[in-house]
């Protein structure tokens, strides 16, 4: 006799409310790239040729990249006291975390032009040393880790949370002094949260336009491009960079996930 | 080994007041105290994670607020054993010896006789989430011991296990200690683990030390009601006393006379009385028991194997079921209950 599991009305209702959304963002992109592919696919060799449209996804790829590496290396920190202490105003501090994730970003972009262009006070110490922003890598790598930073920082501090601090305690009397304790028992059980908080980080930069189009037009990352194209050519000139975009991204995360996956269990 | 001076500390939760005590080396001391009332916390403390808010704590005779806790050399077990889930058993085993860098071979040396004096040899390769509660323990223990540690801190390390496995691994605490002779401080809510275990006994209720003795001291003779109700003693009974012949006090309680062997010789008192110490028979018999109460039965409470027996005193007594069926002990059934003078435990009220 096979046992069959049981299904409740109001489950199949739910399933079929909630696949409405889902169907929402599958075929959105779907529709696209199908579209692209049926209809002009010479038009996608042409960008997928073009060496500016792959310069400017690389460059996108690449300053996301180091956006996230900056973020892991301030936001790890952060995210750990987050989660291991109480303090007085913490409740303040995690809001202005979460404060990235509700503002405009053309607002973000904005205030982050005022505070790094090279007339202000700030953008000027920097500039002296060689670091421009208005129109720089270093500008887009800015607005990309401002409006990434709180994914990775929530993802984190989440993390280090579902490790017991018992743990660490048991490593402290086993003669362990914090950083071991934190560096050999907290971090490896925390490393997949971590993981995923910065490939979710490392997303959210590649698909920054906001911010990064007041800081920097110029270089243009692929977001921008596809906007530029898109007021001058329209869609003919710009669904194709928007396809290859997709295509890329998707198939990188896909391989991260699976990687990260199959690194975890071993 | 361990001096606490006066030690207040309030975690918001649970607050300890003035705890004095002093753990002897090579003592099995146990922490006795009901569930929840922060016995953890002073563990915690011993291990170096908190410094008391007022008071003195001493390790080998020497203040060691300013001491950190990977330098005080404990062991820790907590209650749900806190592996690291990431390593095998043999790795949580050897982490604090890969810590201290310890030599490889002196590693191996102490590794290998942990592991088959806790009987965990096949256990080596595997991770906790495929052990069972015991196994999970037993590696715990080994892990705390390998460090050659001065004190060995236990919180609550058997209440997370079945009957047996608690049982055995009771039986397992004792052989180790006398193995290793390590300084122990064992917390716990439970009686038996306390009686079996310690060689000393510290009964901590609502934050203060209530008494502090020898398991038999603390079992016979409770110092207040607060611990014989904690240690379940049943029958506390409060009374005036008349006289003292030759160390015999008299005692007047609801009417009844009974008599203890005591030094007080007046004034209020508490007589504390364990229900096992009661023997009911029928009819009034001829014993060396100096009390022998008539009384009326008025509830009969099955408790597991055993019965206890509320008589119209205000006494319990605890009987087996061959005597329930014997006594014909029923509500309204009239018995006779006796007890030694020796049995009774007076306290000035």
């Amino acid at each position: 006799m096979s046992i069959t599991r049981r299904r409740y009305p109001l489950s199949i209702i739910f399933s079929v409310i909630g696949s409405v959304l889902l169907l929402f963002t599958v075929f959105t992109l779907l529709n696209m790239v199908a579209r692209q592919i049926l209809f002009d696919f010479g038009g996608l060799i042409d960008a997928a040729t073009d060496s500016f449209v792959l310069e400017s996804i690389g460059l996108t790829l690449y300053a996301s990249l180091l956006s996230t590496i900056f973020t892991v290396l301030f936001g790890t920190p952060l995210a750990y006291v987050l989660a291991r202490h109480d303090f007085r105003g913490k409740s303040l501090i995690e809001a202005v975390v979460d404060v990235p994730i509700i503002i405009p970003h053309s607002v973000a972009g904005i205030a982050l032009y005022v505070l790094l262009m090279s007339r202000s006070p700030l953008g000027s110490v920097f500039a002296n040393i060689g670091i421009v922003f208005e129109d720089h890598l270093a500008g887009i790598v800015a607005a990309m880790a401002f409006v990434s930073a709180s994914l990775y920082i929530n993802a984190a501090r989440d993390g280090f949370q579902s490790v017991d601090p018992r743990l660490e305690r048991v490593a402290r009397t086993l003669g362990a002094n914090q950083w071991e304790a934190f560096s050999r028992v907290t971090m490896p059980l925390a490393v997949k949260s971590l993981l995923s908080g910065a490939i979710l980080s490392w997303a959210r930069g590649i698909s920054e336009f906001g911010a990064v189009v007041i800081i920097a037009f110029y270089p243009m990352i692929a977001p921008v491009l596809i906007y530029y194209r898109f007021t001058t050519m329209g869609l003919k000139g710009s669904q194709p960079i928007a396809v290859m975009l997709i295509i890329i991204c998707l198939t990188v995360f896909l391989l991260l996930r699976l990687y990260s996956e199959r690194w975890r269990r071993n | 080994m361990i001096t606490f001076k006066d030690v207040s500390h309030d975690w918001g939760t649970f607050r300890l007041r003035d705890v004095s005590f002093t753990v002897d080396e090579g003592e099995y001391f146990v922490i006795l105290g009901p569930t929840g009332a922060g016995k953890t916390l002073i563990l915690e403390t011993i291990a170096g994670f908190y410094t008391p808010n007022s008071g003195e704590i001493l390790l080998r005779g020497k203040e060691c607020s300013d001491v950190m806790p990977e330098q005080r050399n404990v062991g820790f077990v907590y209650q749900d054993y806190a592996l690291f889930p990431h390593m095998t058993v043999e790795e949580n085993i050897r982490f604090g010896l890969e810590i201290r860098e310890i030599p490889e071979q002196e590693a191996d040396k102490r590794v290998e006789s942990l592991l088959e004096m806790l009987n965990i040899v096949g256990l080596r390769g595997r991770y906790p989430r495929n052990l069972s509660g015991g196994e999970q323990q037993r590696a715990a223990i080994a892990r705390a011991l390998v460090i050659e540690p001065d004190i060995l801190l236990l919180d609550e390390p058997l209440s997370a296990l079945d009957t047996r496995t608690r049982e055995a691994l009771r039986e397992e605490l004792k052989r180790i200690h006398r193995a290793q002779g390590t300084t122990t401080v064992h917390v716990t809510h439970d009686q038996t683990e306390a009686l079996l275990l310690a060689d000393r006994v510290a009964v901590i209720i609502d934050g203060e030390m209530a008494q502090i003795g020898s398991p038999q001291e603390v079992f016979n003779t409770p110092s207040s009601v607060m611990v014989a109700d904690f240690l379940g003693v049943d029958n506390v009974i409060k009374g005036n006393i008349i006289e003292n012949v030759d160390g015999v006090a008299c005692v007047e309680f609801n009417g009844y006379r009974l008599y203890a062997t005591s030094t007080l010789s007046s004034g209020e008192v508490y007589a504390f009385l364990r229900p096992e110490n009661i023997i009911l028979s029928k009819a009034s018999i001829e014993t060396s028991a100096r009390n022998v109460l008539k009384s009326t039965v008025e509830n009969v409470t099955q408790l597991g194997g055993i019965y206890q027996i509320h008589l119209d005193t205000g006494l319990s007594a605890v009987v087996t079921h061959q005597s329930v069926e014997e006594l014909e002990l029923k509500p309204g059934t009239e018995i006779y209950a006796s007890f030694k003078a020796t049995a009774i435990h007076l306290i000035k009220h």
